[in-house]
């Protein structure tokens, strides 16, 4: 009993110290940015570190993981490294990608983040296939798909969601709505009846809603997804609302252009998904003000010592890009 | 009235110029009415024109390519733009199987008037999947015309006359032209498609290029004149159907020939122009052809990467002077040390 609740209590704690650390990382690239060292866009997701967080802590090291241009967290909460990450965002060979790819192509096959690229859509059907592998070799893992609102508009979403259901595989498709797509509001891009939970059960697949500002909820609904998965209960969808902070690429604030309000914004800034647990946790005494400030310091140390190495690193050259091509035997 | 406009705002000009002139003409693209408006191209277009001739869409550039066509066989005239030409190829079926074909498969009896604006782009870090050059894939597909304008003026008379135009047009523009200006007359005026421009006179080579390329290569003929080695640039603007004519007059003039694209090497653009002069004026070369374009590699992001893989007025330069037998001064090279290379100008400061 004391046991089973300090390990409770040291899990919330987890999803918490991870949020912060990525939240960290993250208004630390903002802050760099504007050295003009980062050479690459970056899509920041401030505001959003609940989702990532919440789905991992219900993965296990073997399952898949696949992303699309918002990666960072996905990578960082699945366990990616974080100065691999950082020395691709500065296009150092010892980025995670060796400056291939930079921030939008991230990959740690250690944790098996298998990889995440900006095509909207892209990577859902890859990680569904990572599913059949899954399924066939009898791996007991699953295949997780992160991607926004946004591309639940491709078509290649519902044919991999159809594909998964008919075969029945470990996928969970994780939804961030974050109400936008770029500067696009939902006006212009979908009906007002448009129900997307209603349309992925339309076919043959368990699909549910939740609030992805909430670690502990986003936690639970995934964890029941994966367990299903994992004994032969097939795909789920998981739509998570949010909201994105930051402009949808690069550093700053862009509430003032036009497509979205500054009250919105505030709004949402209100329920941040960090400050929404630590009151929580402050109210059951494990989180402290002094606490917040050595966790903070800790992962800023991290963080600027990722960054130092990033910048250390040579940068790349092209004649090992070339021999990136193909694969040999 | 002829005034300077940026390249951007000469696209602008042109599609309010034709939603003015032609009520089935209609603009969609993601972020088409956003407040950037697409680098600017399509910024105040919905403001003028309304909601019902200027769409945002939802990300589905299949279906939406399919529904333009299905527009465009009944009476409408379709501007669809993408942000960048790697999106773009998610609506490759549709474009190459309908809209290259639908005239030929039965028989003219009903054509596809759509324009499809693609963008194109190097540097800041773009990477594999948004900085690809792939106007020979689409040049490849007979039954699709291909336009790249280099200056603000064809880009405003070349939008004009594709939109005019009663076959799929494939409209590929390079984001570092957005900002250069051109003299571009008021006037809704267009440049022909299929033809290529002469821009530069000269005597001794001919450079052949098209887009940003084009550029690029006004500036290596600059280094060219001072090495003494009068250079005539041919100004591609429609890739497909290209203008032979012009091209072979310009070669049989010069008896030297360098083709200068903004895409990768093998099985490209360059390779056709120089295999199509090969062909007809053998006798008439007095060097082997020479080509500039990219590696054959995807974009790498890496800024360091970057430098030598997008190639520059210096190298346009120097490969040119490599048929007389000649190397390009140094101090030309030296211009170049210190200076970023990834962005078109010190204003730009990403993100993308
Ligand atoms: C096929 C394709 N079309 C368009 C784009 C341009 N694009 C990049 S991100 C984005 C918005 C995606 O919105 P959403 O899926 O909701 O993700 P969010 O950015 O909100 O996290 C768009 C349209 C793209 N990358 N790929
Ligand atoms: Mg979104």
């Amino acid at each position: 009993m004391m046991i089973d609740q300090s390990v409770r209590l040291e899990f919330k704690q987890n999803l918490y110290n991870e949020m912060l650390r990525i939240r960290t990382v993250e208004e630390r690239i903002a802050e760099l940015y504007s050295e003009q060292e980062m050479r690459c866009p970056v899509h920041l997701c401030i505001g959003q570190e609940a989702i990532a967080v919440g789905v991992s802590a219900a993965l296990q090291n073997r399952d898949y993981v696949f992303s699309g241009h918002r990666a960072h967290g996905h990578y960082l909460a699945k366990g990616g490294n974080l100065k691999a990450m950082m020395a691709e965002i500065y296009g150092k060979e010892g980025g995670c990608s060796q400056g291939n790819g930079g921030s939008m192509h991230l990959i740690d096959l250690s944790v098996n983040f298998m990889g995440s690229t900006p095509i909207v859509g892209s990577t859902i059907p890859v990680a569904v296939g990572a599913a059949f592998t899954a399924k066939i070799k009898k791996q007991h893992a699953v295949s997780v798909a992160y991607f926004g609102d946004g591309a639940t508009e491709t078509g290649v979403f519902h044919e991999s969601i159809n594909f998964a259901a008919t075969q029945n595989l470990p996928v969970i498709f994780i939804c961030e709505d974050n109400f936008y797509s770029v500067y696009s509001s939902f006006e212009e891009r979908q009906s007002a009846n448009r129900d997307i939970i209603k349309l992925v059960q339309g076919h043959g697949v368990n699909s549910f809603e939740g609030d992805g500002n909430n670690v502990e909820e986003v936690f639970n609904l995934t964890l029941s997804a994966v367990n299903r998965a994992r004994e032969g209960g097939g795909p789920s969808f998981i739509k998570l609302l949010t909201y994105r902070w930051r402009e949808h690429c690069g550093p700053n604030y862009d509430n003032d252009i036009g497509y979205r309000t500054e009250a919105e914004f505030l709004q949402w800034q209100a329920k941040c998904p960090l400050k929404a647990y630590e009151t929580i946790l402050m109210s059951m005494n494990i989180m402290s003000d002094a606490l917040y400030q050595k966790l903070f310091s800790e992962y800023l140390t991290e963080m600027n010592n990722a960054v130092q190495y990033a910048k250390s690193q040579p940068f790349p050259s092209i004649k090992n890009a070339f021999t990136d091509i193909f694969s040999a035997q | 009235m002829i005034r300077t406009l940026t390249y951007a705002e000469a696209l602008n000009e042109a599609q309010v110029q034709c939603l003015e002139a032609d009520e089935n003409v209609y603009v969609i693209g993601l972020g088409a009415p956003d407040p950037k408006g697409i680098f600017g191209t399509t910024i105040g277009l919905r403001e003028k024109f309304g909601s019902d001739r200027v769409f945002d869409m939802p990300i589905s550039e299949n279906a939406v390519t399919g529904m333009a066509i299905g527009s465009a066989i009944t009476g409408m005239r379709p501007v669809l733009s993408h942000q960048r030409i790697d999106f773009a190829i998610a609506a490759m079926e549709q474009i190459v199987n309908q809209a290259a074909k639908w005239y030929f498969m039965f028989a003219g009896q009903s054509s596809v008037p759509i324009v499809i604006r693609m963008i194109i782009g190097r540097g800041w870090g773009q990477g594999p999947q948004h900085s690809q050059s792939l106007q020979a894939m689409f040049a490849h597909v007979p039954g699709l015309k291909v336009v790249m304008p280099a200056t603000a003026h064809d880009a405003k008379g070349l939008l004009i006359a594709s939109i005019e135009d009663n076959n799929p047009v494939i409209f590929i523009e390079h984001r570092w032209l957005y900002g250069l200006n051109s003299l571009v007359p008021q006037e809704k005026y267009s440049e022909p498609l299929g033809r290529c421009k002469v821009i530069r006179e000269g005597t001794d080579i001919t450079i052949v290029s098209l887009s940003y390329m084009t550029i690029e290569s006004l500036r290596a003929a600059d280094m060219l004149e001072d090495s003494g080695v009068s250079t005539e640039i041919v100004d591609i603007r429609t890739v497909s159907p290209l203008d032979w004519d012009t091209i072979f007059e310009s070669v049989s003039k010069t008896g030297r020939l360098l083709v200068a694209d903004t895409g990768t090497m093998s099985f490209g653009v360059s390779g056709e122009i120089i295999a199509k002069c090969v062909e007809n004026l053998y006798g008439k070369l007095k060097s082997s052809p020479n080509r500039i374009s990219l590696p054959d590699l995807p974009s790498p992001t890496s800024s360091s990467l970057a430098k030598t893989y997008f190639p520059r007025a210096v190298d346009i330069a120097e490969l040119a002077l490599s048929s007389f037998g000649r190397n390009l001064d140094k101090k030309w090279w030296k211009l170049e040390e210190g200076v970023r290379l990834d962005i078109p100008n010190t204003n730009f400061t990403g993100p993308f």
